[in-house]
Order: structure tokens, then C-alpha cells, then sequence
């Protein structure tokens, strides 16, 4: 499973750093900030062991803006926008 | 906008031709009738073509084309300039609107959509050209925002469907809509029409075809100049007229790009070359900074003007942008704190790489490195207090004072 948070709904509540601060910290705006470790564009797998944490920061964010996505082949930029080719 | 120079003129028509009374009969004087290929062979010849977009990412068009065809319902052709600095797509659809409409034809026939859009800023004069044309499928023409983001796919899509012209996390395609660039479209009609051999007699080996080349600073007839691919920086220039004055170095890329090292203004216009000189090709703009000015001063008012441009919805978009603009505006300033507001800014660019949902705050950070890169001595002045004469100076590059 990768991480993922959406940048349009995330609000900077800051909850999810809270509840999995191994893996989220949050910047200077308030923002989370993935470990390096669990970046989705690095293709990062969460580790077993921090997966019923990542679970609980997902279910606490009161904007929906985190998520798990299943690891996949697919798009490492899903969810970024590019311009148009 | 200057008339194209003899160099290879391909989109860019003549002037004269665009003024006559009837454009459609004069494109179709020039450039023959429209075929009508098979979806396979109009992929097939793009592809040997090696046709790359033209919207800045230099992606195959083939592979695009490829990979929706027979799954959209909607083609696009964008023409709402993806890069604040670019003139290019405006000065085609000035020039040439039949070919842009032709590939979207084309491309809207190949994978049988229902209907197809032209998306600009200004629609003053295009909708005239619809008139005489006999395609199947009838083009709309829509104005969008005169906004960096609202050029970017989703947020055009999104518009196109009702919604504000933002960029969303959700996937172009996933709302059965293609967005190719006008100027990618308009060469995909030449290669319909002449073939990919025809197509590859000029350019690059790794991006065949003319591009379109907006030029500007210190030059003399600033303005969009057709090159073949591969043309070097500085030539390309000295199309624009050349040199007005001495010239310090060139900011490649327009806004949402980054500055070349002066011993690089003989790269070739190729993605790949460029990015290897430590720029980018992306959307081609080249602004020539004359050696009076202030590379660092000139960058801090770019910044500013594209943390403006943030459409305010990612967190680390809207409120980082507006805080390196501040630290590249002290440091440019040569500000008694200068070097913590360098400290904090060399920090804070890595904290907006990647972090919103277009590519606003990625471009804006690559521009600003460069900057302190390319401008490594002004930078150590600046930050003991010794800024040079032009580090006062006015915004140098258009759009900056909008
Ligand atoms: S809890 Fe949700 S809204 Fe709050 S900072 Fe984390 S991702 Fe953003
Ligand atoms: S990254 Fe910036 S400009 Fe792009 S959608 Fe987010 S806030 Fe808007």
C-alpha cells in the first residue's frame, strides 16, 4: 500500500502527523509532509508494522484528503497534473 | 508579434495570406485539401513522424493518440498557452487557425468523438473561420480564464464540464476527454497531408519538425519565430533580431523554466539537450537577459508574479510560493538578513517540488534554483551587502507588472 495525500482537500488539520508520526511530519504551513520513505513517487511500500496506524491517520482526516492506494504497475504521477502535451 | 523569418515557415503562413478576405480558400491554396486516412494510418504516420507535443512536456504524440483511441469523447485542442510567457499558441491560431482545426478533425475523426473544442483565451476572430469548414464533427469554440492554470488538462476539462477552470487530482482521461496543444495539432495536420518523411527533413533527430519559439527581452524584433527543432539558443535569438545589447544570459522554458548557464546559449532546442545544460525546453520561450540587469532582482519579480498566479488550492502552493517570493525579494535586495532569508529559501524550494496538483509550484521552483544557481556570484554579493546597479531595476519580461 502507498500513501497518498490529495493537495486540493487536504486543509492542514494536521491530524494524520499525529497519528502516524513515523511516517508524516508537517512543514512550516502546516501541511504533511510524507516520510521520504513512504512517498508515493519513490514507489514506497508502507512497512506491515505501520500499516493499522497509516489506516487510522486515513480514517481521521476530517477532509478525506489521505489515502491508501493498493501498489500497482500504475502511473507514478497519478493524481499530478502535467501540462498538456 | 513579428513575421516569421525566412528560416522554415511551415505553420506560420504569410501574413498577407491571413488577411484576405476569404482565409479558408488561402489555407487550402497553400497547403492542399485534407485527406481523410484510416485511424490506423493517421496514428501510423504520426508515429513515424515522431511528432512530440508541443504543450511543454514533449510527450509522443503517437503514444497518446494510441493509447484513448476509440475511448473519447470529447478532443480538445488547447490553445490557452500553457506558460504565462508564451505567445505561440495565440500566434498560430492569428496565422494558421485552418491547420489547428484540421488536426483536430483529423484526431476527432480518428477516434470518433462527438465533439470537438477549440479552448483560448480570446475567441475575437476565430469563430469566423468555422463558416466555410465541412466537418463532420462541428468545432465549439470556448473561452477559458486568461490564467496559468486554467491551461493546465484538468482544469480545462473541468471547465469544459461546468466547473471552474482548477486543476483537480483526478486523471484527464478519466473524463473521456483528449487535450492536445493547437501547435501539436497543426503539425499533425502538415504530416497527414505531406507525410512523416516530409515531416523529418528538418528538426531533430530526437524531436523532428519546426517549433514554435517565442522570444523576447533584449531583443530586437521580440516576438514567436518557427525554427527547425534542434536550431541552437542563440541562433534562434538572432532570428528574433538578435541582440539589442549585451547579453548576460537566457531564461529558457518562459517562466515555469529555468535560466541557462551563459556557456550554454549554444544548446539545441531538444528537450533532452536542454535538461542536460541544466534548463528545459518545455514550452519554448527565450528571454535574453541583458547584461545591465540583475538576474537575481529579475527572478524575485517572477516569482511574485507566479505566486500570484496560484490558484490558492494546494497548501504548499499558496503559501510557499508567496514565501520564497519574499526571501528571493530580500536576498535580491540585498537585505541585512539576506543570507537567512537564503537559508530559509533553499529550504523551503524543496518543500513546494511536487507538493500541489499542477505544475505551477514545480516550474516556479526550478526557476528559482536556477537562479541561485546560474547566479552564483551575484548571489555571494547580494549576500554581503554588494549588489550591482541593476539590482534596483524595473520588471525586464512581459506579463510581470499585469
Ligand atoms: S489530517 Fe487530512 S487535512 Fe489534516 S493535514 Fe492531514 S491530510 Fe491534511
Ligand atoms: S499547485 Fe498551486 S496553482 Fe496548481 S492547483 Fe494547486 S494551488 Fe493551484
Amino acid at each position: 500500500m502507498r500513501l497518498r495525500v490529495d493537495p486540493v482537500a487536504c486543509a492542514g488539520h494536521g491530524l494524520c502527523a499525529d497519528l502516524l508520526p513515523e511516517g508524516i511530519t508537517l512543514d512550516e504551513w502546516g501541511y504533511p509532509l510524507l516520510d521520504p520513505l513512504l512517498d508515493p513517487l519513490l514507489d514506497a511500500e508502507i512497512p506491515a508494522d505501520l500499516l493499522p496506524h497509516a489506516r487510522a491517520a486515513v480514517a481521521a482526516c476530517p477532509a478525506l484528503a489521505l489515502r491508501l492506494d493498493p501498489t500497482g504497475p500504475d502511473d507514478r504521477r497519478h493524481g499530478r497534473n502535467r501540462r498538456s502535451r | 508579434m513579428t513575421a516569421p523569418p525566412a528560416a522554415t515557415p511551415r505553420l506560420l503562413a504569410e501574413p498577407a495570406a491571413t488577411h484576405r478576405r476569404d482565409a479558408l480558400a488561402a489555407h487550402l491554396e497553400r497547403h492542399g485539401p485534407l485527406p481523410s486516412p484510416s485511424p490506423h494510418a493517421l496514428v501510423a504516420a504520426v508515429e513515424a513522424a515522431g511528432l512530440r507535443g508541443r504543450g511543454g512536456a514533449g510527450f509522443p504524440t503517437a503514444t497518446k493518440l494510441r493509447s484513448v483511441r476509440g475511448r473519447r469523447r470529447t478532443v480538445v485542442a488547447n490553445g490557452a498557452e500553457g506558460e504565462p510567457a508564451s505567445l505561440k499558441d495565440a500566434a498560430l491560431l492569428a496565422c494558421s487557425p485552418h491547420l489547428v482545426l484540421d488536426g483536430l478533425a483529423l484526431v476527432a475523426d480518428a477516434l470518433g468523438a462527438t465533439d470537438a473544442v477549440l479552448a483560448v483565451p480570446d475567441a475575437t476572430g476565430l469563430r469566423r473561420h468555422l463558416a466555410g469548414r465541412t466537418d463532420r464533427v462541428p468545432v465549439r469554440v470556448v473561452e477559458v480564464p486568461d490564467r496559468y492554470v486554467a491551461s493546465q488538462e484538468t482544469a480545462l476539462v473541468r471547465f469544459l464540464g461546468g466547473g471552474p477552470a482548477l486543476p483537480t487530482p483526478t486523471r484527464p482521461s478519466a473524463a473521456g476527454t483528449l487535450v492536445d496543444n493547437v501547435e501539436t495539432l497543426a503539425h499533425l495536420a502538415l504530416i497527414a497531408r505531406n507525410g512523416p518523411d516530409w515531416f523529418r527533413s528538418v528538426g531533430h533527430p530526437e524531436l523532428p519538425g519546426t517549433l514554435l519559439v517565442t522570444a523576447g527581452g533584449a531583443v530586437a524584433a521580440p516576438g514567436v519565430v518557427e525554427v527547425p527543432a534542434g536550431t541552437a539558443v542563440r541562433a534562434a535569438l538572432d532570428l528574433a533580431g538578435g541582440p539589442t545589447e549585451p547579453v548576460q544570459t537566457v531564461l529558457s522554458g518562459g517562466y515555469g523554466g529555468a535560466w541557462l548557464p551563459a556557456a550554454a546559449v549554444d544548446t539545441p532546442l531538444d528537450h533532452a539537450a536542454l535538461r542536460a545544460a541544466g534548463s528545459t525546453l518545455g514550452v519554448p520561450v527565450l528571454l535574453a537577459l541583458p547584461a545591465r540587469a540583475c538576474g537575481l532582482t529579475q527572478t524575485a519579480y517572477l516569482l511574485q508574479f507566479l505566486a500570484g498566479q496560484s490558484a490558492g488550492q494546494c497548501g504548499p502552493c499558496r503559501f510557499g510560493l508567496r514565501d520564497v517570493a519574499t526571501d528571493l525579494a530580500l536576498i535580491a535586495a540585498a537585505a541585512p538578513d539576506a543570507h537567512l532569508a537564503h537559508d530559509r529559501v533553499r529550504r523551503r524550494l524543496g518543500l513546494v517540488t511536487g507538493r500541489g496538483v499542477c505544475a505551477l509550484p514545480d516550474g516556479a521552483a526550478r526557476l528559482a534554483h536556477s537562479a541561485l544557481r546560474v547566479f552564483g556570484d551575484d548571489l555571494h554579493h547580494h549576500l554581503t551587502g554588494r549588489p550591482c546597479r541593476g539590482a534596483a531595476a524595473a520588471p525586464l519580461f512581459p506579463g510581470v507588472w499585469r
